[in-house]
């Protein structure tokens, strides 16, 4: 009998996983074992790079790359109607895609993301642009092409949402870019963000306040947005400010993926409960069923880098059992990222459950670290060279 | 606390980004009022920070109790804001 592993998702996590595990099986294993990835677009997208779009610092066509060119030969892609898995039947080791098949599996991985979900804030839909998406960080790059000043406001509309630093990125950025256009003058800025500092790690916060500061952004601290009034440009907060604007630029609030909740697998929001360590599905512990990155509702932060590190635990546990010699790995918490505090700069974030970040003073070789990885990203995270 | 139902437990024992208050504003977000909630945190700013926001968003922190590794086990109820 030949072992089925079902991967759902080719973004970050899911390609990895289908490159480690068929590098780490060998001889017999490598033979009998089926990797196949479903991806409901067969497109990949190099997501980080949304955040120079806005700028006109990104072709957001050179962040897309066709999934099958990123999957070691062996490994099956389906994707369009066939690779869109509609719904998980984790009891009887199935899964139902849009093409009316159903396909059973050994060991399944649940690497599916997560959706940007506008329709959670009233008003954000019409009210409020961002950059998490193509469509939305083209639509911004238009607007701020034609911004003459007023008064814009950064910042982060609810929780979780993808990669914690990027809101503070962009308005780094932006500030440079008005400053560099002429119209910081005439441009008030304003950040807003859930917590009561910038940034949710003690030191990174305590570096960040001062440059925030140095360059006129004002922060408003405890302000979760409850809901945006498109017609008097105000946004609003659970905390009961309010907050007028002429330009409103949020992280969006984000959901999981629709065939989570469809599958009764997810939490309120459609993330699925994950164990902390042995990155299994909660619930489903002894049917091989494992989730990794945005798709989770582990406390790590939404990123790249964090399914990164958990795709390589995912892709030993499944290699170790396929072929024998059952070992579960274990994921650490690790996450490391780059954060840019504008002017050629950043600081390098590295932690895990264990050990808390301490981010170095911003600097110019961290800088290029970043720009490095969005160059080399193709050549090493997808097929987990490193 | 006999009479208090937690609906639902987050723990957040080392999480540094988003951090465990964050993880608590995911958690309230969804839940119906009168809902109680949990998070466990190590961290120590958590002992300021949770109490600071639970009072600014209207909810009501019920207890705090210190677990055995050193963490604490912050119970919130959550209230609409009127
Ligand atoms: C603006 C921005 C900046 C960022 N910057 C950074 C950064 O600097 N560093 C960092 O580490 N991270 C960053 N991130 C976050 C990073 O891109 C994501 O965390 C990462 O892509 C998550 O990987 P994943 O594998 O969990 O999901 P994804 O990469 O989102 O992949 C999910 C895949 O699942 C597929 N899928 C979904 N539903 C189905 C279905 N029903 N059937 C089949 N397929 C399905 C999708 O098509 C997609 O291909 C950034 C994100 C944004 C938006």
């Amino acid at each position: 009998m030949r072992v089925q592993v079902a991967i759902v998702g080719g973004g970050v996590g899911g390609t990895l996983i289908a490159n480690r595990l068929r590098h780490l099986l060998h001889g017999d294993a490598r033979h009998e074992t089926n990797i196949t990835v479903y991806d409901a677009h067969g497109i990949h997208t190099y997501q980080p790079g949304w955040l120079y779009v806005p700028f006109a610092r990104q072709d957001p066509e050179k962040l897309l790359r066709p999934e099958a060119r990123l999957l070691q030969q062996g490994i099956t892609l389906l994707s369009g109607h066939a690779g869109n898995v509609q719904r998980i039947l984790p009891a009887e080791k199935r899964l139902l895609t849009a093409d009316g098949e159903l396909h059973g599996f050994d060991y399944l991985v649940l690497a599916t993301g997560s959706r940007n979900a506008p329709e959670d804030v009233p008003g954000f839909a019409e009210g409020a642009d961002h950059f998490y998406s193509e469509e939305a960080s083209r639509r911004l790059q238009e607007k701020l092409a034609h911004f003459a000043g007023g008064r814009i406001i950064t910042g982060v509309a609810s929780v979780p949402y993808r990669c914690p630093p990027a809101p503070l990125e962009f308005t780094f950025m932006l500030e440079a870019d008005l400053r560099e256009r002429g119209l910081r003058e005439q441009t008030e800025l304003h950040y807003v963000f859930p917590i009561n500092r910038p940034f949710p790690i003690q030191p990174v916060s305590d570096f960040v306040a001062p440059l925030l500061e140095e360059r006129g952004i004002t922060v408003h601290t405890f302000f979760n947005v409850e809901a945006i009034d498109p017609a008097r440009r105000i946004v609003s907060s659970m905390e009961g400010e309010e907050l007028p604007y002429d330009l409103l630029v949020l992280a969006p609030p984000h959901k999981g993926q629709d065939v989570i909740a469809a599958s009764g697998l997810g939490d309120r929001d459609g993330w699925i409960p994950t164990d902390r360590a042995t990155l299994r599905v909660k619930g489903y512990e002894e049917a091989n069923i494992f989730a990794v990155g945005d798709a989770t509702d582990l406390p790590v932060s939404k990123s790249g880098s964090a399914a990164h590190y958990q795709g390589h635990v995912v892709a030993e546990t499944i290699a170790a059992d396929v072929q024998h010699r059952p070992l579960q790995h274990q994921y650490h918490g690790r996450v490391a990222c780059f954060l840019e505090t504008g002017h050629g700069q950043a600081t390098f974030l590295w932690f895990d459950y264990e050990h808390p970040p301490k981010p170095p003073k911003p600097r110019r070789l961290w800088h290029l670290e970043k720009a490095a990885l969005n160059t080399f990203y193709w050549q090493l995270i997808p097929p987990a060279r490193i | 606390m006999s009479s208090v139902t937690i609906t639902r437990e987050i723990d957040a024992r080392g999480s540094y980004c988003p951090g465990p208050l964050m993880e608590l504003i995911r958690g309230l977000k969804t839940a119906a009022e009168g809902e109680v909630i949990a998070v466990i945190s190590s961290d120590p700013g958590s002992k300021t920070d949770i109490p600071l926001w639970v009072e600014k968003s209207g909810n009501e922190l019920l207890t705090v109790e210190p677990l055995a590794d050193g963490a604490a086990r912050f119970i919130v109820r959550k209230h609409l804001r009127k």
